[in-house]
């Protein structure tokens, strides 16, 4: 079988824009991470770098410890009982899981975005103002929910109803609300949990325009489980699968990871090959 | 009619029938206590003190002092029962052994008999700790006796904001205590208020731990925090224990005044409900 033509058919890539691409600084850098909850090892033995100001998207079948993964970079796996991290997360070269460090902190540089859009029940400007009234950010809260707003592509949309209930948006304005909160707070980093998974394609299509817009000033990680999305956006890929264990445990563990092109049509491992080929998954 | 057709049809009957007893039982009560009542529902019952002479007699301290009670009793009974409900449901660790020890006490709490209560402030508070047989008393046993209730209701009210409103919050670097007052708590408000005053509402309403700890069933003047006091259910006993037939009437008119500050209150419980109805 010819993989570079399977590859391509499958995914619709953009072979100049992803095949260009040249990482800079990493931000994180993940060693031999490992999580388990209450004992149960969830993902294995991770290590890879994510790089300044592009998108690196985590594709992989359900249970193969994407999602938990992506909770390392902002320590919310901390507000699950039981779960415990081994290995590394550094972050600009420091250990997020230092004795000493304050998780708080520590989300207050990392915004995350989740799978389902969830707005405070709230009005759409006390949403966009929610994170900076708690950090206590100065300047006048007008301008920045403005801007914020602007960066998420929603501005226009909601401008004349900022009193009004976020819970009255669409799915896809409630999401771009949320990323619009998550900007507010001015983050280094951006985290997406398949952001996408509950919306429509247009507004699917909305997001990831919005992901290639944000990259130019944010670091994006991005977990999803639609391929194409991944080919469309991401510049490096990593790809997990699900290894069985003889007594039935399964445990999440990082196949191959490398810029998306190649992730897409030339993979190193067969089990790549066969998800991205869609004989899998 | 097939055989499921007829099934179906007898559970609605049956389903109707409870509904009618219920139904029954409650306008029977307010038909034969508005028959009594109404002639003597009038404004000496609410401003007179009551008297041997049924003319001019009155419920006013019993009144004064059930109200007296009912806002003692929430100053006291919804920030400590909030603070144990934020406690057990946003900060224990529900795997420890104490914690769960709390919450099985916490259950069955709500679930014994309010003259134990009563004898409990009667050994404790009044005698214990010396307070006396005052209003102050009262309203502090009558706080013991719904918190549980109020704790268990706060909790539900919690415990369904759902998580990835917290999850939100903490991700945009939240404390815990800004994600609890400036999130979990304003949309609990419905089902706590709702709570509160349906706990109110039962305490309102009890008799006998008032009665254990020692309310004087016969009192001529405004009651006051730390003096003797009455209450409205006690009024109503004492007014019924008299020979003469016109204080039965008497009893019946208070029985309405009972009802109907019960009944704004519970309406008032509703009102809030709706009013801060939640969605997502």
């Amino acid at each position: 079988m010819n993989r570079t033509q399977t590859g391509l058919d499958a995914v619709h890539l953009d072979p100049v824009r992803a095949t260009d691409f040249v990482p800079r600084e990493p931000v994180f850098q993940l060693r031999d991470l490992s999580v388990s909850y209450s004992g149960n090892v969830a993902i294995r033995d991770v290590t890879l770098d994510v790089y300044e100001k592009a998108v690196t998207a985590f594709i992989g079948p359900s249970g193969c410890g994407k999602s938990t993964l992506i909770r390392c970079f902002d320590r919310m796996n901390d507000l699950v009982p039981g779960a415990k991290v081994d290995g590394d997360v550094l972050y600009h070269g420091e250990d997020l899981y230092a004795p000493g460090v304050d998780p708080v902190e520590v989300r207050r540089r990392i915004g995350m975005v989740f799978q389902k859009p969830n707005p405070f029940p709230k009005s759409i400007y006390d949403n966009v103002a929610f994170g900076p009234r708690v950090l206590g950010l100065k300047g006048t809260m007008d301008l920045r929910v403005e801007q914020a707003l602007q960066q998420a592509a929603l501005w226009d949309e909601v401008k004349d109803r900022l009193k009004e209930s976020a819970l009255g948006l669409s799915g896809g304005q409630q999401q771009r609300l949320c990323i619009a909160r998550c900007l507010a707070v001015e983050p280094d980093v951006i985290l997406m949990d398949e952001p996408a998974s509950a919306l429509d394609p247009i507004s699917t299509t909305r997001i990831e325009d919005l992901m290639h817009e944000l990259k130019r000033d944010y670091t994006i990680v991005i977990v999803t489980h639609n391929m194409q999305q991944a080919a469309r956006v991401a510049d490096m890929t990593a790809f997990f699968s699900v290894e069985v264990a003889p007594d039935g445990k399964r445990t999440g563990v990082l196949v191959e990871y490398d810029r998306t092109a190649k992730i897409f049509t030339t993979p190193a491992d067969q089990r790549t090959e066969d998800y991205v080929t869609g004989r899998f998954g | 009619m097939t055989g499921r057709a007829l099934k179906g049809g007898i559970f609605k009957a049956l389903l109707l029938f409870s509904l009618f007893v219920g139904f029954l039982m409650l306008v029977v009560l307010l038909v034969d206590v508005f028959k009594d009542g109404l002639p003597y529902l009038d404004l000496a019952l609410l401003t007179n003190p009551p008297s041997s002479d049924p003319e001019i007699a009155g419920a006013r301290p019993a009144i004064l002092a059930t109200l007296y009670i009912g806002i003692l009793l929430l100053l006291f009974v919804v920030p400590i029962g909030v603070f144990t409900a934020i406690y057990l449901e946003e900060y224990a660790n529900k795997t420890r052994w104490y914690n769960k020890l709390l919450e099985i006490n916490i259950q069955n709490l709500a679930a014994v008999p309010s003259i134990v209560y009563g004898i409990l402030g009667l050994a404790f508070l009044v005698r214990g700790i010396g307070l006396g047989r005052v209003l102050l008393a009262g309203a502090m046993i009558l706080t013991l006796l719904v918190l549980p209730t109020v704790i268990i209701a706060s909790r539900e009210a919690i415990r369904s904001v759902p998580d990835s409103i917290r999850q939100g919050a903490y991700a945009l670097g939240a404390t815990q205590w800004q994600v609890v007052s400036r999130q979990v708590l304003p949309a609990a408000i419905p089902g706590i208020a709702t709570g509160s005053i349906l706990a109110l509402s039962r305490a309102i309403g009890e008799t006998a731990p008032l009665i254990m700890i020692g309310a004087v069933t016969y009192i001529s003047f405004d009651p006051t925090i730390l003096g003797p006091f009455t209450a409205l259910p006690i009024q109503i006993y004492s007014f019924l224990r008299l020979p003469q037939e016109e204080f039965k009437l008497l009893a019946a008119a208070s029985i309405i005044v009972l009802l109907a500050i019960l009944l704004t209150l519970n309406a008032f419980a509703i009102f809030i409900r709706n009013r801060y109805r939640r969605s997502w």
